[in-house]
């Protein structure tokens, strides 16, 4: 088998911020089948990114483990089996977009004529044909997300972690770059872990919903999205869709009674995740 | 394609640079013409209505502009060459220690960051004895340099070197200081993506820290490139050397009572060499920093 049943395995994991003294995740088990869109949606605070930066070996738990693909997450990190997206598309000013998509390809020694070649496959997969030569800030915010994603791509990662990559967008782009990103994950057949706001984002795209609650982190529930697949807009004016909309946002309001959620935007609760 | 339409205006600017340089230097031109009648008019007002405070204002405390200019194209003594040309002599001179004082210190101040940003420990430990390095009086230390340096130095560079080392002290300094800033100035998330692509520090230093740290190195060498030839001409006095400005400049403190134009026709040369040494790097900084070239990472 080249495929391990688990992708992503995090069992009994807690982490406590000392600075602060926030208990940011406490006891969380989550299984992550390979080829999964999983989705981690909740408040602010309630350790979403925090899970996803654990996961990617780029922050250390309190308790418990993270194994993906079997093994243990710092060595998946060193085997270059995450391709990580941020909110921002933190680009290299000083390089070009086919250089910035080559970056993780030089650094795992890919010679240059393969480096050429993939960075072709993935402006292609992105829609940005044309682009290879242009300086990140000459292309709008929609335009560089879609090169960080390229970048991520690049060296084919078993596992593709992706922190709000949309959030900073206009909706209307948002959306095309969520069509975009299903019809990628087919054709790429990758995993993919999902921290988002955005609740209709998160039944769209994903195969499963893990909806959490805040101080301390726990998940408070697992929705399974059974939408069929491929997804278009049409899918977004499905009964169904609205039905898992309600579910979702029925989980979040359990999770946390006592704190407001609207639609699909929050209360901002300031607490110190993303900065940690 | 709409987005084809966006990055085709972001992209016209920078064919149009042309038109900008143009205008920024008529503009200096402006300013320089402004500056001069202010001063002449100054100098007009004050000789009829003898202003006093804080100066006496006449022919030898504010000699007219184009005497100063004039001086350039009068021989410099009674049959010898003109002044002009004895002050691109010198000019050339000290063109050449505070070059390559300006190279040496730029390399050093580059490398010393470098080695610093490895560090919290090696900062906290060495960055307080920089900083004091810069408020000892470079004339104080000059001579200094110059025993220390000048015996071992090969013939080429022989009398000239110590010169160079002391540009070089100034020059340091600006560029430790603003490219350890650059070098953290790097987004953390650009690190945590450096380390996700299983990254070694080394690379995250030559491939994310360096060339992020580029802008602020740019700011410091535009500082350090004038102050490189104040530190040579500051470096021929105690160097006793004759042939760059410095000599020319106590040369003619000597004669201001009878001739005060001269000096400030080498003030106008001294000046017109810090210029052009920014604009030097002013220039290299548009061709390296703004289009990201294949070298820079």
């Amino acid at each position: 088998m080249s495929s391990p049943p688990v992708a992503v395995a995090v069992s009994g994991l807690s982490k406590r911020f000392e600075r602060g003294n926030v208990q940011a995740l406490e006891t969380i088990d989550l299984d992550v089948r390979p080829g999964e869109f999983v989705s981690l949606i909740g408040p602010s605070g309630c350790g979403k990114s925090t899970l996803l930066r654990i996961i990617g070996d780029l922050i250390q738990p309190s308790e418990g483990t993270v194994q993906v693909n079997g093994k243990p997450a710092h060595q998946a990190r060193i085997d270059r089996d995450y391709g990580i997206v941020f909110q921002d598309a933190v680009l290299y000013d000083w390089r070009t977009v086919a250089r910035n998509i080559s970056l993780p390809l030089e650094l795992a020694g890919v010679d240059r004529r393969r480096r050429d070649e993939r960075v072709r496959e993935m402006l292609e997969l992105v829609e940005l044909t044309g682009f290879e030569k242009h300086h990140p800030w000459q292309l709008s915010g929609g335009m560089q997300q879609r090169v960080s994603i390229a970048r991520a791509l690049s060296f084919s990662p078993a596992l593709l972690l992706m922190d709000e990559p949309f959030g900073a967008l206009d909706e209307m782009t948002r959306e095309r770059l969520n069509n975009e990103l299903l019809q990628i994950w087919q054709e790429t057949g990758s995993t993919v872990v999902f921290v988002t706001h955005s609740i209709a984002e998160s039944v769209f795209l994903s195969t499963r919903v893990v909806v959490m609650s805040a101080r301390p982190g726990r998940i408070a529930g697992i929705v399974e999205i059974d939408l069929p697949q491929p997804r278009g807009p049409e899918t977004r004016e499905s009964p169904r869709f609205a039905e898992h909309i309600t579910e979702v946002r029925r989980l979040l309001r359990k999770g946390h009674a006592d704190e407001a959620i609207e639609g699909e935007t929050e209360a901002p609760l300031y607490v110190a995740e993303e900065g940690l | 394609m709409a987005s084809a339409a966006v990055v085709q205006r972001g992209v016209a600017p920078r064919g149009a640079t042309v038109g900008p340089a143009v205008r920024s230097a008529g503009l200096s031109v402006l300013v320089l013409a402004v500056l001069c009648a202010v001063w002449e008019a100054y100098k007009w007002i004050g000789e009829r209505a003898e202003i006093r405070w804080p100066f006496p204002v006449n022919e030898r405390t504010m000699p007219h502009v184009h005497d100063m200019v004039g001086q350039l194209f009068e021989p410099s003594r009674r049959n010898g060459p003109l002044l002009i040309d004895v002050l691109l002599d010198a000019a050339a001179f000290t063109a050449k220690e505070a070059a390559v004082g300006f190279v040496l210190g730029a390399s050093v101040g580059f490398l010393i960051a470098v080695a610093l940003s490895q560090s919290r420990l090696l900062q906290r430990g060495f960055l307080p004895y920089i900083v004091a390095s810069q408020t000892v009086p470079i004339l104080a230390i000059a001579p200094m340099v110059v025993i220390w340096v000048n015996p071992k130095l090969p013939e080429s560079f022989a009398d000239w070197g110590a010169v160079a080392v002391i540009s070089a002290y100034l020059t340091f300094f600006p560029v430790t200081i603003n490219t350890l800033r650059g070098m953290q100035s790097a987004d953390p998330r650009a690190v945590e993506l450096m380390r996700s692509y299983a990254a070694s520090r080394w690379e995250i230093l030559w491939k994310l820290r360096v060339p992020a740290s580029f802008p602020f190195l740019f700011s410091a060498l535009k500082i350090s490139a004038p102050a490189a030839v104040v530190g040579a001409i500051i470096g021929e006095l105690p160097s006793s050397i004759q042939d760059g400005l410095a000599g020319a400049i106590l040369n003619f403190n000597q004669y201001y009572v009878s001739s005060p134009p001269s000096l400030w026709a080498t003030n106008i040369v001294a000046a017109a060499l810090g210029i052009a040494f920014f604009a030097v790097v002013a220039i290299a900084e548009k061709l390296l920093v703004r289009r990201a070239p294949e070298n820079v990472a």
